[in-house]
């Protein structure tokens, strides 16, 4: 058993022997030691990095841009996933009848296509964006190696032209440029979202690692319009500016309870879809960031303003056959020797307005139109949105204060006007205005004017659409229209253009309870006609009937009034129904 | 003793063979949990295309050009236009 005892067995060993032995294999275990302790313990982020780098991926969760409808959800801005089409020369193998049938799904020749892929100093190039779904799957089916099909977001604008001016658009990195897509980009844009997974050898994801941050995506809108409307709005008003050979137009339907704008469109207008041929010039929301002279359309506010303190009556008869302000000398189409304060407004005697005014300190005056919102922004939200001029009543000469009585020297947005009018059409009280839809509730408005005050001035303008009033073509069959007219010279370079004119005309139906309020514009009429009643009163009129159509509105004028004729033969058109 | 031993290893056996299952059931079910999320999103991009096509087909501007030239309709002139007045129901 003791084998060492033995005398055969015993080994005879230099002990020098065991000692190197023994020191080799603990010096290797101190080199594995010191090694995994240096790895572990010291080197271990950079490792950890590494490992992590194979199997972990922070993944960003894209936020979509949020979409923009109309009141009824009918959308007029979508973000859609487009894919783009790219290419690396370098990579690229194209076998026989490849670049051919590339080509043919492209659209384009051949040899224009070869042309763009001989650019080699460029790392990449863009072949097409964006492809069409089609497209995308057909080339994804080819397979070539070295195209490359990227996915992106883009923005599309289906209304196109009808809605541009109040929409707006976006840049190339989705931010809002113009319109609501600017003024409300927080809350379209949303917060993009990240999480850290854990991937497989093939790439398929395993687990979250870290809790996931979720994309806050992009909010949606809902604006005020009515594409209904403004289709409507919009097609009148090219009808009007197209037939009077004008250089511009504008149109704002607001509901007169709630501060809506229903409608709201310019000319000349832009495709938001096409930005190739994009000038700035037609971006331009005439109607909400340009100012220009009302005209006659402020003489309701005179009225307002002599009857809010009492000094005539709508009965009380005003000599009008002539006057002479400082050293103007205030001119009327259409002269008449005496007029009462009612059939001022009836027939637009600027002399009237004028004699109004004078009876009234500047301060008062300036009191009843700032409280109109002249001079103030309108407060819609829309950027860069115009105050207008209204300049101080310190200031004033009394020929300047003589011209502001019938719409001179003092500047407005088409927004803003109608906005004002808003004061007659609801009694006094001025709605807020909004882009977007209100829920139905209690909308808080600001009183302008009595109650009292503001019903006899819109009785007044109910006889601008009656015979001898300056606006019968805004009448509607069946229903009781309040409006007034504005034709007003250009100002140009700092003086009034003798033929140049702004034709507009600012209306509400039902007189009776007015619902609508439609503010037209028509910038230089060249066809002959340039009065607003002729111009701008017809669209108006068309406009109105419809938008009355379309809510429902009961009619308030008696039945008498309505006329009927013998209907006309009509010759249904071949179609293939 | 030892045969309480080996119970306990049998036991632990099991268990280990469950966390095993169990961790792979977990992964199965979130590479699904992926793959509807991922179809959820193309469902939602197709959506907001087939809008974009609803929206193109039901422009107003194509819908009147329809309206007048195909089925022959045409907005009544005022002075076509008759308003009756219903009494009121009693």
């Amino acid at each position: 058993m003791r084998y060492h005892a033995r005398k055969l067995l015993r080994l005879h060993l230099a002990p020098w022997r065991m000692a190197t032995v023994a020191g080799l294999v603990l010096a290797g275990l101190v080199v594995v030691t010191g090694r995994a302790f240096y790895l572990q313990g010291l080197h271990t982020d950079f490792l950890q990095g590494k490992g992590d780098a194979v199997a972990t991926r922070n993944l960003t969760l894209q936020a979509t841009r949020g979409t923009v409808s109309d009141r009824n959800g009918e959308p007029l801005a979508i973000s859609t996933p487009v894919e783009s089409l790219w290419a690396r020369p370098e990579e690229l193998k194209l076998q026989n009848g490849q670049l051919v049938h590339l080509a043919k799904i492209l659209n384009v020749t051949p040899g224009a296509l070869a042309m763009r892929l001989q650019e080699k100093d460029s790392g990449e190039i863009s072949l097409m964006r964006p492809l069409t779904p089609d497209q995308a799957a057909k080339i994804a089916a080819m397979g070539i190696p070295g195209l490359y099909l990227q996915r992106e977001f883009r923005r599309y604008y289906p209304a196109a032209a009808l809605a541009a001016h109040v929409v707006g658009f976006t840049d190339v990195d989705d931010r809002g440029r113009e319109g609501v897509e600017r003024a409300y980009q927080d809350w379209l844009a949303g917060k993009a979202g990240e999480r850290h997974v854990l991937r497989d050898r093939r790439g398929n994801l395993v687990r979250d690692i870290a809790p996931v941050k979720m994309a806050q995506m992009g909010g949606n809108l809902a604006l005020s319009l009515d594409m209904k409307i403004q289709y409507l709005a919009h097609r009148e008003l090219e009808k009007a500016v197209l037939e009077n050979k004008a250089k511009a137009g504008g149109i704002v339907v607001i509901d007169a309870k709630s501060g809506e704008i229903l409608a709201l469109t310019n000319l000349p207008v832009f495709n938001p879809n096409n930005r190739r041929d994009y000038d700035p010039q037609t971006a331009r929301n005439r109607a909400v960031i340009d100012a220009f002279e009302p005209g006659s359309t402020m003489k309701p506010f005179t009225a307002a303003a002599v009857l809010e303190r009492g000094l005539f009556t709508p009965q009380s008869v005003i000599d009008t056959a002539e006057l002479v302000v400082g050293n103007k000398r205030v001119r009327d189409e259409h002269p008449h020797p005496r007029l009462t304060v009612t059939e001022i407004i009836q027939k637009s005697s600027n002399i009237g307005a004028v004699k109004l005014a004078m009876t009234l300190p500047p301060q008062a005056f300036w009191d009843t139109l700032h409280r109109a919102g002249f001079g103030e922004k309108p407060g819609s939200g829309f950027p860069g949105e115009t105050a207008g001029r209204l300049r101080d009543w310190r200031s004033w000469k009394p020929v300047e204060q003589a011209t502001m009585a019938y719409g001179h020297g003092v500047s407005v947005s088409l927004l803003q006007l109608a906005r004002a009018y808003m004061a007659f059409a609801n009694d006094g009280e001025v709605m807020p205005l909004s882009f977007l839809r209100r829920e139905p509730q209690e909308v808080v408005g600001e009183r302008v004017f009595s109650p009292a005050v503001a019903r006899a001035v819109r009785s007044m303008m109910e006889t601008v659409t009656q015979d001898g009033g300056t606006a019968t073509r805004a009448q509607i069959p069946g229903y009781r229209v309040a409006g007034k007219t504005g034709t007003a010279h250009k100002l140009i370079d700092g003086h009034y253009s003798p033929d140049r004119y702004i034709a507009s005309f600012v209306g509400m139906a039902p007189a009776s309870d007015p619902r609508f309020i439609v503010a037209v514009m028509i910038d230089e009429p060249s066809a002959g006609a340039y009065f607003g009643g002729s111009v701008a009163g017809p669209v108006f009129s068309q406009v109105m009937a419809g938008v009355l159509r379309q809510y429902g509105v009961p009619p308030d004028a008696p039945v008498e009034t309505t006329r009927l004729t013998e209907s006309p033969v009509i010759v249904r058109p071949r179609g293939r129904s | 003793m030892s045969r309480l031993n080996a119970f306990l290893a049998l036991v632990l056996i099991g268990c280990a063979l469950a966390v095993v299952n169990a961790q792979h059931r977990a992964r199965m079910a979130f590479v699904e949990l992926e793959r509807l999320k991922h179809e959820a999103r193309a469902l939602d991009e197709q959506w907001g295309q087939l809008r974009l096509e609803q929206s193109t087909w039901a422009n107003h501007a194509r819908v009147e050009v329809l309206a007048r030239t195909q089925l022959g309709l045409i907005t009544p002139s005022f002075d076509r236009i008759r308003i009756e007045t219903l009494p009121p129901a009693p």
